[in-house]
């Protein structure tokens, strides 16, 4: 296999994940991975395109981008009701890049890729600007080779406010190379899509090795759509489901480009088929270590056989419960502060390990960073690794990188106290009363496994189980976001600008006149000097001859 | 007199310290009245964690305050208590010792020089103040400063206001060059008292009866000397902040931050909101505006005024307080203590009532519009600002007024105090 590997230079694989979670959700997760052997950085352009969309291999070769990962959400991954997904997303959009070291001006490179990654995939990513990109330092290191991990290359921003529909689904849709005319992706219809209880889609292009020694490396595209449907609100009254019923398509033929088109049912939960069975029925059953778990599922393979559907699908015993798990929330009450709690959660009964926490708030919610405090099980707990670059009004964000030990089966708690601003006018949304969001905090931490992870990079392997690079076998990664934050911010009554800009006016210049009046006149006695009234008065009466008005 | 003013001190000190212990020190320090982006205690403690944490405090912009302020308080954050304590209670001595001085000359050399001469008209004579009822004036100063509620709230806070007022009031109690160096020292902690300059160099020129003329040779010999000395120590101390932290990054933060007023958090001024609500276009314009109201008039007022260099000092310090980009009632606490200098002007202040009835009103209702706004929700923004303008109407109103008086007592003691008209009835004096 590893002499016909190579001889594809280009080489598609699809397949979709049909896992039922305990909460009586179905999770769904389609892969669709590209690898192409080619090399964008040349000097002769790549000019013929196969299987690598086009528009995405003329933004790496224009920005030298090494690595790109972009996610659109919808809704908030619940850790604690479905476990750990497949691939983590925070909610709204996420974009984060490893440029090339030959690249000069990294700023304006992110700056002009985000706004062709805006119309690539119709989104308002043009909002990405200096006052919400971060470069961290620790927390998103290169997931494809690594060669030098200088963190000036790297960008990372978050659009919490970004709303994912049909208009990004489509274009993303375009990038697959059966498009959504055969194999899985016929099933990606968005009026059931985005009837679910979460929703995302996201692309991510890194340079992979090929073989152990690395001698050859390709540009693997890996696009990743997961969506957990809840059946029990979308009216399904009986407990079987089929594809038909979850995504109102039927599947037709796998896509005649694929070399593999697969569908794994997660198993696990059901050995003897006592509490769902699959129709048609299969006698393929692969096992997988993903997740820090080890778990069985039946494969369909597209190109023989196609599935249809699974009855009687019960809630099964307990799922092995998230290691990690955060959350977060502001506390305070008022306009004028506030403070950011973030509570980690480690539920390894007896391991202790370190994560990594990054914060990226906005400048208008002035941190300070000396009233941070870190405390697990009611004792302070001091990490041992903080990045902190404050903020500057109006062109960056804060971000804060820190390394905090988990100690086991305990809750830690991060709080930072935080100013609220006043903005000027013309600077609030037009919904200023909704309020600010700040992105999700990402928690990135490699996780004690009760189970052998698999580091054999280039053995056959589905691809949801060999997303994130694994170095070694008794831990594997995984990454939590918590969710966005809304923030009030005092406002200024927007209808005012001209009733303000006078009245202060007025009252500086009633300063200013009385100065003026007491600088530039001088004391004297007045002299009565008649009003015109009197003057006209005493007039008539000296010519009738009367005595005149005082 | 030491023994009035050592109680004085030390009740001042136990009100403040008792202060200190209660639950209120907390909420004080939060106030917006009572600190600003530039004086805060908080941006302190975060310019010293994040200098720990080995970040320049002036790449963020949390911290504004000037380099020496972090050298100081890098040794004396244990002590910041009994620092501001210490700073309150030097400036009520320097203003003792100063209203002492300038009580002094007032008696010997003015009126004595001019009743010898005899200058004054016949009837103006209970104009003229004996020494005996100025005997109680430094110390009733002193007791303005120490025990005015603005003092005590800014001195609770921790705010750095009380800090920057100490070298001000230093100022004129300097009867040599060398004392430029605190006027250097209250410029480079806040730009304004530049304009302070001219009081200063008037004040010097008088008690060493130099004539405020502009056509000799010794005027100007006066001036080169004295800003000489003035230039050079603020070029020395911005030296020394240089080498502090070895970047110039302060200097946009801090006088830049003086200057150009990002930073629109409310207080009881008139830049927030007015910036708050500008047109972007004008921005820049009425900002210079803004600004250079607050220099400007330093040289009319010079002119008017260069024989009575205190008063000027003291219209210059108003003018300060209240135009000033972030003003806090420290400021006010500052100009306000010197107002029984003035007692003898009360039989010609017109507004005094109405001024002092609004100032405690507004002082009043700043809370509790603030809380309306930020806390119940139930007021907005208009509510606080509007009580902002009030605010400063009256103190405009209470510093033209005073000034009103001041230029009628010249006046009387010039032309007499019962001035009659023309026809032999009793006249009133209008400005024309």
């Amino acid at each position: 296999t590893l002499v016909a590997r190579s001889l594809l230079a280009n080489d598609f694989q699809e397949e979709l994940v049909i896992r039922p979670l305990h909460s009586g959700d179905i999770y769904a997760s389609f892969q669709f991975r590209t690898l192409w052997e080619t090399d964008f950085m040349r000097e002769n352009k790549v000019s013929h395109y196969r299987l690598f969309p086009k528009s995405l291999g003329q933004v790496i070769s224009k920005f030298s981008v090494r690595e790109l990962h972009i996610s659109f959400t919808q809704g908030y991954w619940r850790t604690m009701q479905w476990g750990q997904p497949f691939l983590p997303s925070p909610p709204g959009a996420e974009l984060w890049v490893w440029f090339q070291d030959s690249v000069t001006d990294v700023d304006a490179a992110w700056k002009e890729l985000t706004n062709v990654l805006s119309g690539i995939f119709c989104a308002s990513l043009n909002f990405i600007d200096s006052t919400n990109t971060v470069q961290p330092s620790a927390s998103f290191k290169p997931l494809g080779i690594v060669n030098e991990t200088d963190h000036r290359f790297l960008r990372y921003a978050t659009l919490p406010r970004e709303i994912v529909c049909t208009e990004n689904l489509t274009p993303w849709k375009k990038l697959l190379p059966c498009g959504s005319k055969a194999g899985l992706a016929v099933l990606l219809k968005s009026e059931k899509l985005f009837h679910s209880s979460f929703f995302s889609q996201t692309v991510h292009i890194r340079p992979v090795c090929q073989d152990r020694e690395c001698k050859t490396t390709s540009w693997e595209l890996r696009q990743t759509l997961n969506v957990v449907f809840d059946l029990h609100t979308s009216g399904q009254g009986k407990r079987e489901w089929s594809l038909f019923k979850m995504f109102s398509r039927t599947l037709t033929e796998a896509c005649p480009l694929a070399s593999s088109s697969k569908i794994y049912i997660d198993v696990t939960d059901n050995p003897q088929e006592e509490y769902f069975e699959l129709s048609p029925a299969t006698p393929l059953l692969s096992q997988a270590v993903v997740l820090g778990d080890r778990r069985t599922f039946s494969v369909y393979d597209l190109t023989q056989q196609l599935f249809k559907s699974v009855s009687d699908l019960l809630p099964a015993g307990s799922m092995l419960r998230p290691l990690l798990h955060a959350e977060r929330y502001v506390a305070g009450y008022g306009l004028q502060t506030g403070e950011i709690h973030t509570v980690m959660y480690n539920n390894h009964p007896f391991r202790s390990f370190p994560v990594l926490l990054l914060d990226s708030v906005p400048w208008y919610l002035r941190l300070y960073i000396h009233t941070l405090t870190v405390t697990s099980k009611g004792k302070d707990n001091t990490p041992s690794y903080i990045h902190y670059q404050p903020s500057k009004d109006r062109m960056r964000p804060h971000l804060l990188e820190m390394l905090v030990q988990l100690p086991p089966h305990s809750v830690t708690e991060v709080t930072v106290q935080f100013e609220r601003a006043l903005l000027k006018w013309t600077e609030y949304t037009p919904d200023p009363n909704h309020g600010f969001y700040v992105g999700s905090s990402v928690i990135s931490a490699l996780v004690p496994s009760s189970v052998a992870m698999d580091t054999n990079i280039t053995q056959e392997q589905p691809l949801f189980s060999s997303f994130f690079p694994c170095k070694e076998e008794s831990s594997y990664f995984v990454r939590v976001y918590t969710e966005p934050l809304l923030v009030n911010l005092p406002t200024p009554d927007f209808s005012m600008p001209y009733n303000v800009i006078c009245l202060t006016c007025t009252v500086v210049a009633v300063g200013y006149g009385s100065l003026y009046n007491l600088l530039t006149r001088s004391f004297q006695i007045e002299e009565p000097n008649p009003r015109l009234a009197k003057k006209i008065a005493n007039f008539i009466r000296r010519i009738r001859g009367v005595p005149l008005l005082s | 007199m030491a023994a009035p003013l050592t109680l004085l001190l030390v009740v001042a000190v136990t009100i403040r310290a008792a202060l200190y212990r209660s639950s209120l020190a907390e909420v004080i320090a939060e106030r917006v009245e009572v600190v600003s982006p530039i004086t805060a205690w908080k941006r302190v403690i975060e310019g010293l964690a994040l200098l720990d944490l080995g970040v320049s405090p002036y790449s963020g912009d949390v911290f504004h305050e000037t380099p020496l302020v972090i050298y100081l308080f890098h040794f004396l954050v244990d002590y910041a208590e009994i620092t501001f304590m210490l700073a309150d209670v030097i400036s009520a001595i320097a203003l003792y010792l100063a209203v002492k001085e300038y009580n002094k000359q007032v008696v010997r050399k003015k009126q004595k020089f001019a009743l010898e001469a005899d200058r004054y008209p016949q009837d103006c004579l209970e104009l003229i103040r004996s020494p005996k009822e100025m005997l109680y004036i430094p110390l009733k100063v002193a007791m303005f400063y120490l025990l005015n509620p603005f003092t005590i709230l800014s001195c609770v806070a921790k705010s750095t206001c009380g800090l920057n007022n100490a070298p001000q009031i230093i100022t004129p109690h300097c009867f040599k060059i060398s004392f430029a160096v605190f006027l250097c020292l209250a410029t480079y902690q806040s730009i304004y008292p530049l304009t302070l300059c001219a009081p200063a160099m008037l004040y010097l020129m008088q008690r060493q009866y130099i004539p405020v003329n502009y056509r000799r040779a010794s005027f100007w010999w006066f001036v080169v000397q004295y800003l000489f000395m003035y230039l050079g120590s603020l070029f020395v101390l911005i030296c020394l902040s240089f080498f502090l932290l070895g970047s110039w990054d302060y200097l946009p933060s801090v006088y830049g931050f003086i200057l150009s007023v990002p930073d629109l958090t409310p207080n009881i001024g008139l830049f927030w909101y007015f910036f708050a609500e500008m047109f972007e276009h004008f921005r820049l314009f009425f900002l210079c505006v803004f600004q250079i109201n607050v220099f400007f008039y330093t040289v009319p007022l010079s002119i008017k005024l260069k024989d009575h260099p205190v008063f000027l000092m003291f219209m210059q310090l108003a003018v300060i307080s209240i135009f000033k980009s972030y003003p806090t009632v420290g400021d006010i606490a500052l100009y306000m203590a010197l107002l029984p200098v003035w007692s003898h002007l009360h039989r010609f202040l017109r507004n005094i009532f109405l001024v002092s009835c609004v100032l405690l009103a507004c002082s009043v209702l700043f809370p509790v519009l603030w809380h309306l706004w930020i806390y119940a929700g139930s007021a907005n923004s208009n509510f606080y600002y509007a009580i902002t303008l009030l605010f400063n109407v009256a103190q405009i109103l209470l510093v033209s007024d005073y000034f009103y008086a001041f230029l009628r007592r010249e006046h009387h003691l010039i032309h007499g105090l019962y001035l009659k008209k023309k026809d032999g009835s009793e006249a009133t004096l209008v400005l024309k």
